[in-house]
């Protein structure tokens, strides 16, 4: 079985980010870029599925600008077999990647797709979805573990009140939450072999799909900063201002 | 141009998040109907007939619907898609899971986790874990939206004429999805993201006993729900679903504790709309003291029996 890990460009996590002052955008110029930290996580799951024997090969694919080959040899350093990376510029919504990703399922047919649960650059949380929507297969979203069978594969999802377990047939779409594996770091060897590993690039109009965001951003605003707060002397003058001065209490 | 609202709901009643949710959809139109899809729903399709602005409660009930799966779920969403205008829920887990696959198979881009309804077609949300608030205008024939609860103020239920109720056609099931089991915890106190006053612990409590010894007293003084930064919970001191931030729960209550948690941006995401923050931390210089209203800096061993005891 072959499994396909979609992998997005994102400013890195550490990255404190500042709006521009007119108001278009965010700052992206000189800004570290890192993979995805929950696609790290579905990298990983799907490197210790073909280690433990249940999986053949392990593709990674981004889509976006040029620099998206970063991504890729970062998913190649940590062991993937091959590349694919799909040109884009600009902004490309969920609902167009979901599409871009179909057509390359089309061409590969992996038996699973493994995605991060959610991107922290737009938050959005729905390509895994979009994906299964588009294929018509199941969907094990957010999930923190998985276990494969012949008859398919049970997944233990986070949800509001705890964690739910569901069975899901093959072939399938699972989205990666925090708790499904702390994924390795790549090492040196693994970083120079990686420059070796193929990466096959195309241009994402070669698939047909309509690109354009469905979605217009207005406006960018930073969030409303919260008043400066004080530091107290005590428990007691704690309990007292909580009382008083924020009735809260 | 109506709405429909997907109720969030135990079967016997609606939950909060449900009345925060029809909130947004007020600020669209106020001709609402309301979904209330499960296995056994008649008590919250009662409560749903009673909400501000609804004409109409929809129910289907079927053993596949029972609990949550997006497959089933979001093909009923796309089979009543057509008489409405705009699609709200609730962010709730099961939600998210379900409403990008609905409207991927309505080819439309879903709207998450609004904060703010500026127009019937325009929508503030949330990027870079709240420190970019975009303000979007969808070219959508319908919008499919989930609504961030902890932005708006619940709705309460009216005492009036309740609305008619009626049955659609429940989705079949598909055969590639099925229930296995829940794992739930069962305490009895109020919801992380209803509760007024909510006591969060991270990193620094150490221990999932020394969790528990600390902070569910002072939660029980304060009447709290409890909450975590990721790094207790990746540390098993607490469960998954305790978890606040951009990638956990989103709370806005009206007193929020944090108890030994530095304040990374992605808890901030979490919790920064609470109305008073109180941080408890031995580091003078975490920057979780940058958005709390007050902040004791000491050990959290010595400090928060001794609030606990204040408070008795
Ligand atoms: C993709 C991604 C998603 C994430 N999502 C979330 C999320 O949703 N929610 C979330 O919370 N985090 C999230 N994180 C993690 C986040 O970046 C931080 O790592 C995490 O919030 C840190 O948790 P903490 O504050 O408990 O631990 P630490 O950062 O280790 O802080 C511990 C604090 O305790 C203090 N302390 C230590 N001992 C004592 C003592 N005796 N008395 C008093 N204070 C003491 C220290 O001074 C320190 O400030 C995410 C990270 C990533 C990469």
């Amino acid at each position: 079985m072959k499994i396909l890990v979609p992998v997005k460009r994102v400013v890195d996590y550490n990255v404190n980010i500042r709006v521009k002052a007119d108001g278009s955008g965010v700052d992206l110029a000189n800004v570290k870029m890192s993979m995805n930290p929950f696609d790290e996580i579905a990298v990983e799951e799907a490197l210790r599925l073909r280690e433990a024997g249940a999986a053949s090969e392990v593709v990674a694919v981004s889509i976006g600008p040029k620099e998206a080959q970063e991504t890729v040899r970062t998913a190649l350093a940590m062991g993937a077999d091959r590349g694919i990376v799909l040109e884009a510029e600009g902004n490309v919504e969920p609902l167009a990647v979901a599409k871009l990703l179909k057509a390359i399922v089309a061409e590969e047919a992996p038996g699973l797709v493994i995605l991060g649960k959610q991107a922290i650059d737009d938050d959005s949380n729905q390509t895994g979805q979009m994906l299964a929507a588009l294929l018509g297969w199941p969907q094990g979203t957010f999930a923190s573990k998985l276990v494969l069978a012949d008859s398919g594969i049970e997944v233990t999802r986070e949800v509001d009140g705890g964690l739910q377990t569901v069975r899901l047939a093959l072939p399938a779409i699972i989205t990666a939450d925090l708790r499904l594996n702390e994924p390795r770091y790549a090492s040196l060897p693994n970083i120079m072999k990686a420059k070796k590993k193929p990466i096959d690039f195309r241009p994402a109009a070669q698939y047909g799909v309509d690109l354009t965001p469905r979605l217009t951003v207005l406006k960018t605003a930073e969030p409303p900063a919260r008043p400066a707060g004080r530091r107290l002397a005590s428990v007691a003058e704690l309990v007292d201002r909580l009382k008083t001065e924020a009735g809260v209490l | 141009m109506t709405t429909l609202l997907l109720a969030a709901h135990d079967g016997a009643s609606l939950k909060d998040a449900t009345l925060k949710a029809l909130t947004a959809a007020l600020a669209i139109g106020d001709d609402i109907h309301v979904l209330v899809a499960g296995d056994g729903v008649a008590g919250a399709a009662a409560e749903a007939g009673r909400l501000k602005g609804v004409s109409r409660v929809l129910t289907a009930e079927a053993p596949a619907l029972a609990h949550g799966l997006a497959e089933p779920l979001a093909a009923l969403v796309v089979a009543l898609a057509p008489a409405y205008a705009a699609i709200l829920a609730p962010s709730t887990s099961t939600f998210k899971n379900a409403l990008p696959r609905a409207a991927a198979l309505l080819d439309v881009m879903q709207i998450s986790d609004i904060t703010a309804v500026l127009a019937p077609d325009t929508f503030e949300r949330p990027t870079y874990a709240g420190n970019a608030l975009i303000t979007v205008r969808s070219a959508d024939p319908i919008r499919l939206i989930t609504v961030r609860t902890a932005s708006f103020r619940a709705t309460p239920l009216e005492d009036r004429a309740p609305a008619p109720v009626g049955a659609v056609t429940a989705p079949t099931d598909f055969g590639i999805s099925a229930f296995v089991s829940d794992a739930f915890s069962t305490a009895d106190r109020p919801e992380l993201t209803s509760a007024r006053v909510v006591v969060s612990g991270g990193r620094a409590l150490g221990s999932e006993e020394q969790f528990k010894a600390l902070l569910l007293p002072l939660a029980d003084r304060l009447g709290a729900a409890i909450g975590a930064s990721r790094a207790a919970v990746d540390a098993g001191y607490a469960p998954n679903d305790w978890q606040v931030g951009q990638t956990g729960k989103a709370v806005s209550p009206d007193l929020y504790v944090a108890v030994g948690i530095s304040g990374a941006i992605q808890h901030l995401a979490g919790m920064k709309d609470a109305k008073v923050i109180v941080a408890i931390n031995k580091d003078a210089e975490a920057p979780i003291f940058q958005v709390a209203d007050y902040g004791l800096v000491g050990d959290l061993n010595e400090i928060v029996p001794e609030l606990t005891k204040a408070l008795g």
